[in-house]
């Protein structure tokens, strides 16, 4: 889990919906057993064109933007489970997605690594995307503390589960404290319908 | 106030509440395979933590596997290393694995159901988001990423929120040639693949109460399709008999235990959903996809709909207002998590006996798992794909996600008995059409876009 508090950085417009992490991180890349060196291939098929050579038209491989926060469009993440298309956006250097709404999983996924899932209205995104567009330098400042994600005058609240919250912003993983509850976990089992699977 | 399906189930498997919202959640079955749970088993080690509970866990390897010569070492060396890895954290942990050669091997969501390891009213977890399928039973079941797979492993619980609750009525009995596939892309093609994010949908009505197991657990599986964590059926005695004589089905007192419970799971009548959407059965046709997400599905004599996304369309090379009937497509692949159980291959079968695959049409079936392969070919299965020019394969996920060596060439089409037609998704520039199983080897049988309805005689189903 890395941690997080607040950054202000430029940003990177991906202007796409129902972005799924086929895209962001093609199948044929989750051969790996590490969870390193994967923004190698983060958005391959987008990025690159079929001889190799970066495709100029994709965002990604334009000096206009850069930045550590990525902004999509709706249904951001869907599709696949793999926690790898997270780790491609972090190993790539982004901290922050920001969309108008994200897959359920790829949600989770985001908070247990520190990556920030920045949910926001449709009508805060717009204007955001407007100004970058207007001006690639424009800094967005999001501060987990209290929630808040700004650019120029424009500020907005944004939700996340407050045990999320204290996680992020702690470093705090959930298999450390699900591991000190182990005790609590087996007297549960004692009183527990479902029995284990017997196996011969 | 009355309580559904999910929170009845939900309940019994609370640990203990971090906050209002929050739980600890008790995993009973954890389904490991080998491309999400490399780095999960590192974290392990390098904390030094046992797996917590391995008689509640099960392995089995499915995504990079080929589907040929299976006896033999596996060629491409990245994926050889993913199996090399499962079978030896396995071996160190000492987790049960039916890997490669084992008879129990398969699509993880084929062998956790039909090996009796899901049962009605469990927690079932695996990485990968086609685990809502073992909800055709009656289970809470969902997939995972890494992370939580490593946490599920060092302590057999999850934090989670509690998901919202969604239902999905449909009613109605299906026409000829409508499949539970079909039922599940058209609810994808009305509701769109957000239309149930953060939300747990309980699939009910009559159209479900009469479909089998196994047609619950195509609709089941593609919960995820509609943004949903998860999706589930009420268990009933269609449920009990599907279970009975199962290889891990618990036995004596703990069944006993088992069935007072399962009585109890079902929403009550008083019960609230955050969200309903009701469905009439006698709306839906075979359906098919044209777009790159699998919410873009028409019924198969309709046009590409005009407000279909652009891009999407340039990337299948269809266009708005156009009818894909009578469209030439060139790879058929009958298999995945989604439909490659027998009642699949069964239904395939009938429409393809005494037939023959268009010349231009590479058609493929993939069994779930070795069960289903065996009993296959007990039933001749096999031998009526091969004589219709069909290559009859061995199990594994294979061209759903292409992780093997099986793919669709770039910018050929392939009519697919899968769950997701993502760009690229069986192969890099390949155009996946999301049917049924009875679509797809109508299509294989005229080597273009085919209304299964025009070829099958009356007392066909």
């Amino acid at each position: 889990m890395k941690k997080f508090d607040q950054l202000t950085t430029t940003a990177i417009p991906l202007l796409i919906d129902h972005i799924d992490t086929d895209q962001i991180i093609p199948a044929r890349f989750l051969k790996t057993t590490v969870k390193t060196g994967i923004g190698e291939n983060l958005f391959r098929d987008w990025r690159y064109l079929p001889n190799t050579q970066p495709n100029p038209d994709f965002v990604l491989n334009q000096s206009t933007y850069s930045g550590e926060l990525l902004i999509g469009g709706e249904n951001f993440g869907c599709g696949s489970s793999r926690e790898h298309a997270v780790w491609a956006l972090m190993d790539f250097g982004f901290r922050v997605v920001m969309a108008t709404s994200f897959a359920d999983i790829f949600k989770q996924n985001a908070l247990n690594n520190g990556l920030i899932p920045l949910q926001v209205a449709p009508a805060f995104w717009e204007s955001c995307v407007q100004a970058i567009q207007n001006n690639p330098s424009t800094k967005i400042t999001v501060d987990l503390n209290d929630q808040t994600v700004k650019f120029n005058d424009e500020s907005a609240h944004f939700e996340i589960d407050a045990f999320r919250k204290q996680c992020i912003l702690k470093g705090y993983t959930d298999l450390d404290y699900l591991v000190s509850i182990q005790d609590e976990i087996t007297a549960f089992e004692a009183a527990h319908t479902v029995p284990a699977i017997g196996f011969q | 106030m009355g309580k559904t399906l999910l929170d009845k189930i939900w309940d019994k498997h609370v640990v203990k509440q971090i906050d209002a919202v929050t739980d600890v959640l008790y995993i009973d079955r954890h389904f490991v395979h080998e491309v999400t749970s490399p780095q999960a088993f590192s974290e392990l080690k390098e904390k030094g933590l046992p797996v917590f509970r391995i008689n509640n866990t099960v392995a089995t390897a499915d995504h990079n596997v080929p589907t040929k010569d299976q006896h033999l070492p596996i060629q491409e060396a990245l994926s050889r290393k993913q199996v090399d890895t499962l079978i030896a954290n396995c071996k160190e942990f000492g987790v049960e694995l039916y890997g490669l050669g084992h008879p129990f091997q398969g699509i993880v969501h084929v062998i956790g159901p039909e090996l009796g390891l899901t049962l009605p009213g469990i927690t079932a977890v695996c990485g990968d988001s086609h685990t809502s399928t073992h909800g055709a039973l009656g289970a809470v079941a969902f997939g995972i990423g890494t992370s939580q797979v490593a946490q599920t492993l060092a302590a057999q619980c999850l934090i989670m929120k509690r998901p919202k609750k969604m239902r999905i009525s449909v009613n109605g009995s299906l026409g000829k040639g409508v499949t539970p596939k079909d039922v599940i892309l058209y609810i994808a093609s009305q509701i769109s693949t957000s239309g149930a994010t953060d939300h747990f949908i309980e699939f009910a009505g009559t159209t479900f109460e009469a479909m089998s197991i196994e047609g619950r657990m195509t609709v089941c599986n593609m919960s995820i399709e509609l943004g949903a964590r998860g999706g589930l059926v009420a268990p009933d005695q269609k449920t009990f008999d599907y279970l009975k004589g199962r290889k891990f089905l618990p036995k004596d007192q703990d069944l006993e235990q088992l069935q007072a419970y399962w009585k109890t799971l079902y929403s009550d009548n008083e019960a609230t959903f955050d969200k309903e959407v009701t469905f009439h059965a006698s709306d839906i046709d075979p359906m098919i996809t044209y777009g790159t997400n699998p919410g873009l599905g028409i019924k198969i004599q309709d046009q590409v709909p005009l407000e279909a996304p652009k891009k999407s369309l340039e990337y299948m090379a269809v266009e708005a207002g156009q009818s894909l009937i009578g469209k030439r497509i060139e790879n058929v692949f009958i298999g995945s998590c989604t439909n490659a159980r027998i009642e699949d291959l069964r239904l395939a079968a009938s429409l393809v006996k005494g037939r023959t695959t268009a010349p231009h049409v590479n058609a493929m079936v993939i069994p779930g798992s070795k069960q289903v392969e065996k009993q296959a070919i007990e039933e001749g299965l096999d031998k009526i794909f091969e004589a219709a020019g069909f290559q009859f394969r061995q199990p594994g996920c294979s061209a759903c996600l292409g992780m093997n060596e099986d793919k669709v060439p770039k910018g050929e089409y392939c009519v697919s008995t899968s769950n997701r037609n993502f760009e690229g998704r069986q192969g890099v520039g390949a155009r996946t059409m999301l049917a049924s199983p009875l679509t797809a080897a109508a299509c294989a049988i005229t080597g273009t876009i085919t209304d299964v309805r025009e070829m099958m005689s009356y007392e066909e189903v």
